[in-house]
């Protein structure tokens, strides 16, 4: 009786998705304040962007994706800076260089900051590469993406243009 | 006595295959150690794909890794 018991136990032991992060929880986006390496002197911190709409984007080096959400963003950027949106993005490689030489490559005008030790994304419970957390006036979390694939920058334009009304 | 055997060979082949289920899976931030070179089963996948052919003609008459070819890696 014992051993049916126990063999249960362990089949749910290994197929149970330990540690999985949960999506959504947060709604109060998590200050930081991370080195800057591109575009902005010293360190950035999320407080200062208070009472702006801003975009935050967890990107890296090795993600595939990232080639295309970091120059589709700069263009966002670019369009609707005047009308008030920041967009920060935050680079979870664990050297320096290797976003320096994405940036090169991939260039954006936006501030770039590094997370080496990963301490950000984890407070972001960020789910992928590249993770986007859209964030209104008052410090509140009210979009996250999750991936980006051609056609995102439209939906994520629409998102932020409707904050911006706000 | 038998049965006891099958429990225990049963009790440590469950607690031994415990070892696979990971308790901390990588972190979306941390895959950027997966994608090292280093993790990789090859240096270039072109110079693999060529020696993968290269063996497999050469090594097909003897079974190889394959069963195509006779040893003049045309096709």
């Amino acid at each position: 009786m014992r051993l049916p018991v126990f063999c249960f136990a362990s089949l749910l032991y290994l197929l149970h998705p330990a540690g999985a992060l949960a999506d959504g929880d947060i709604t109060v986006a998590p200050d930081f304040r991370l080195p800057a390496i591109a575009n902005a002197d010293g360190t950035i911190g999320l407080d200062s962007y208070l009472g702006k709409v801003t975009y935050l984007d967890f990107w890296a080096s090795w993600c595939g994706p990232c080639r295309l959400s970091l120059p589709a963003l700069d263009a966002l950027y670019k369009e609707l800076r005047s009308e008030g949106l920041e967009v920060v993005a935050v680079s979870v490689d664990v050297v320096d260089e290797d976003s320096l030489d994405f940036l090169k490559r991939y260039s954006v005008s936006y501030p770039v900051a590094i997370d080496t030790t990963g301490d950000t994304a984890r407070s972001y419970s960020v789910g992928g590469m590249p993770s986007g957390y859209l964030i209104d006036r008052t410090g509140a979390i009210r979009a996250v993406h999750v991936g980006f694939k051609r056609g995102d920058e439209e939906k994520l334009r629409l998102e932020i243009m409707e904050l911006l009304e706000e | 006595m038998k049965t006891m055997i099958v429990n225990l060979v049963l009790i440590s082949a469950l607690l031994f295959l415990q070892g696979c289920a990971s308790p901390e899976p990588v972190a979306p931030w941390e895959r950027g150690y997966l994608a090292d070179p280093a993790m990789q089963w090859q240096r270039t996948a072109r110079e693999a794909k060529f020696a993968g052919h290269v063996y497999t003609s050469k090594e097909a008459s003897s079974g190889g890794s394959g069963a195509a070819g006779g040893g003049c890696g045309c096709n």
